[in-house]
């Protein structure tokens, strides 16, 4: 750092309170860095822009996990940011800090700005929301897991790339197919829990876990090791054993295999179109997620990944009307089309699905909008309403950890996912110790 | 009659270790009293709500057996990072010590790993192993070995003892280093007219004789390896594949900021500062006794 920039920062640092003196002034903190960091200063600017009374203020916080332990952290100090971005894994988490929190709904109530429930995209907001229908935090970026196709991949294998992938049994053949073609990795995964078991369940209209997924209370049992999960796990384990599923690690490691060309199918967030776009040298296609002929009653509806904006308890309430504006224009039309276009997120409400539409993007970058019609295809139930679950993000490591040991042949799918649900009760008894 | 230097009044020798004991407190009495008084509580995570559950945290963990087989785990990791820590150091240092010229830019380049924080070199070690485009893998392919750190157990923790032990090297080294020089001359040359040769007076005179030395460095290495190498675990393996490289000081990271389980990593830490405590306990009482000053 140079001494221009130290002597802009230090004026910088003094003058801002006082730029803050005259308008109410709303802390951000979120998770975003690179591109997606640059949009949302990109957001927050427009906002400030646009009117005077307040003046948000986006700061990054580090990863999802860093940013919810900064946040807790700053509560305890009290000197809470008013707005949170946390991780759709730290929901249950969020939701049973009552007297941190502030529900969306009884903000935007308060702070009198446009707000409409009704406007969001049911299986977005569903998971944000209480049984009862209030919305307790905002979805910003969600996104939901689909297939992605290298096409190039497949020719070269000597396999027809328009081959129909939208069931596992025909996925099945078509790794045949393509390991017999030469192929060293057919099958890759990002984020094996969200999408082979999270999204799995929730896909084939089985319980993830009992009381409606964790929505109905605390006392809620993982169901993971049911059926139709063991059955899709067993097959996935022959894949790897037979080296046409490849490993590469619990979180999106397997990007870089398929952004090189190196593996033909890759199963992955609907937001790793910006990256896959800017990168890959090949021909690619996105399907919908693959369901099991025949299992459950699917193709249900997928459910979200990303997150959301927690309102903290503690603030004046000219802050909170600050917080209901910026809010509402997050969710205004214009802002979250050009949003879900910039970043392949979800759009949060239906508005802006239809404008993005008829801007005709949809047309001109074929494959952005499977994820948009399988999240939306059908009313969610029970069990594709979402997961909100205490001590979630330590479950996602115990289930990581039992998978590999299915991966590596250690363990069957059931000795592996019985495991899972005994070691996962476990730390949801004490969540709701911890919370009851 | 002894020699003593005595202070007259207290407020001098009192205003001496002040700074000491104010550090004490504040970095460690503070916290780890802090720790041992949330152990006995499950707080929710905004500190709303504390619920007192006497030792129920102990027997939470003592009854996971997940978390018993880590001790094993972390026992096998800190053997294996003091050995390969020290063992190439003193190796090292014996060669340097029997340099004429240029041992000056030896020690430095030995030094200098040991300025790379663990995280940074979790993160160098990571670059080199990647299995998809790491240098020693693409090689280790080329010889016929799949290299496979991601789901191959047994190479995870060879992986993450290297990275541990590599810093920790050159910190080795310069105690080594010191110690060597530190051999009188005269009980070398003596030895060496009387026919011994370079191993018969390593291993009977200059061994014996940084004894003090490699006790030292045996209780640091092992407090190194309990303590500071999570930032290894944490960027290189996470704790995986499955549990085999989740070392107990990882485990109280995780469960506490990542799992938001206060309750749990206090208690984590409790245990871990009594094993601490008992490990040098032990050692000062049993290998320190083979230890000629």
């Amino acid at each position: 750092m140079n001494k221009t920039t130290l002597g802009a920062l230090a004026v910088s640092t003094i003058l801002s309170p006082m730029a803050a003196m005259a308008q109410t002034e709303v802390q951000f903190w979120h998770a975003f860095t690179g591109r997606l960091g640059e949009l949302v200063a990109a957001q927050v600017e427009e906002f400030n822009a646009g009117q005077s009374d307040y003046v948000v203020v986006q700061s990054h916080k580090g990863n999802y996990s860093e940013t919810l332990n900064a946040g807790i952290a700053a509560f305890r100090a009290g000197e809470q940011p008013h707005i949170l971005m946390v991780f759709e894994v730290g929901t249950a988490t969020m939701m049973s800090a009552q007297g941190a929190t502030k529900p969306v709904y009884q903000v935007m109530a308060e702070s009198g700005a446009e707000f409409d429930p009704s406007a969001y995209i049911g299986a977005v907001k569903g998971y944000y929301t209480t049984t009862d229908g209030d919305m307790l935090s905002l979805p910003f970026n969600s996104s939901t897991p689909v297939l992605w196709v290298n096409r190039n991949a497949f020719e070269a294998a000597g396999v027809d790339p328009d081959t129909d992938l939208s069931t596992w049994q025909n996925v099945g053949e078509t790794l045949e197919a393509l390991k017999a073609g030469g192929s060293e990795c057919p099958l890759v995964t990002a984020w094996q829990s969200w999408i082979h078991l999270e999204n799995f369940s929730a896909y084939h209209d089985v319980p993830f876990a009992s009381q409606d997924n964790g929505f109905a209370g605390l006392d809620t049992e993982l169901m993971l090791n049911g059926e139709a999960q063991v059955a899709h796990l067993t097959a996935m384990g022959e894949w790897a054993a037979d080296g046409k599923f490849v490993y590469t690690g619990r979180r999106n490691e397997g990007g870089a295999n398929f952004r090189a060309g190196e593996c033909a199918l890759f199963t992955e967030s609907s937001a790793g179109y910006a990256g896959i776009k800017a990168e890959a040298e090949f021909d690619f296609d996105v399907r919908p997620l693959p369901y099991w002929e025949g299992v459950g009653s699917g193709p249900q509806n997928t459910i979200i990944g990303g997150a959301s904006l927690w309102v903290m308890e503690g603030h004046e309430a000219a802050e909170y009307a600050g917080v209901g504006e910026f809010l509402a224009f997050l969710s205004s039309t214009d802002v979250q089309a050009q949003w879900h276009q910039d970043t392949g997120y979800l759009p949060i409400t239906a508005a802006a699905g239809e404008a993005t539409a008829a801007a005709g993007f949809y047309d001109e970058n074929v494959g952005t909008d499977v994820a948009v019609i399988q999240m939306t295809a059908n009313e969610p139930t029970a069990n594709s309403k979402g997961l909100r679950l205490g001590s979630f993000d330590q479950i996602r490591g115990i289930i990581d950890e039992e998978l590999e040991a299915i991966w590596a042949g250690d363990k069957t799918a059931q000795e592996a996912m019985d495991s899972a649900k005994e070691r996962g009760d476990a730390l949801l008894r004490r969540f709701e110790q911890a919370n009851g | 009659m002894e020699k003593r230097v005595t202070f007259k009044g207290w407020m001098l020798p009192l205003l001496l270790i002040a700074p000491q004991v104010v550090i004490s407190a504040v970095f460690f009495f503070y916290p780890a009293g802090q720790a041992i008084w949330q152990s006995l509580f499950i707080p929710d995570p905004f500190g709303l709500s504390m619920q007192y559950v006497g030792l129920g945290n102990f027997e939470f963990l003592l009854s996971d057996k997940f978390y018993r087989a880590s001790f094993v785990t972390t026992a096998i990791f800190s053997i294996l990072v003091t050995l390969c820590s020290m063992i190439p150091a003193l190796f090292l240092a014996v060669l340097a010590d029997r340099l004429i010229k240029g041992s000056g830019v030896y020690r430095t380049l030995l030094i200098w790993p040991y300025a790379v924080a663990p995280a940074i070199a979790g993160v160098l070690w990571l670059f080199m192993f990647n299995t998809r485009v790491g240098v020693v893998s693409w090689y280790l392919g080329n010889l016929g070995y799949d290299w496979n750190h991601v789901l191959n157990g047994g190479e995870a923790m060879g992986l993450v003892v290297v990275a541990s032990a590599w810093g920790r090297i050159s910190y080795n080294f310069l105690f080594f280093f010191a110690a060597l020089q530190a051999v009188p001359k005269s009980v070398i040359e003596a030895a060496a007219i009387d026919g011994a040769r370079f191993w018969k007076r390593f291993w009977t005179i200059v061994l014996p004789l940084l004894s003090p030395t490699t006790f030292f460095l045996l209780v640091v290495n092992i407090v190194y390896a309990f303590f500071e190498t999570f930032g290894v675990i944490h960027t290189i393996t996470a704790g995986g594949p499955q549990q085999t490289t989740t070392i107990l000081v990882y485990k109280v990271f995780s469960d506490g900021f990542v799992g938001q389980d206060l309750g749990s990593s206090s208690a984590q830490s409790v245990i871990l500062l009594i094993v601490v405590g008992l490990l040098t306990v032990i050692q000062f009482k049993f290998i320190e006794k083979r230890v000629h000053y």
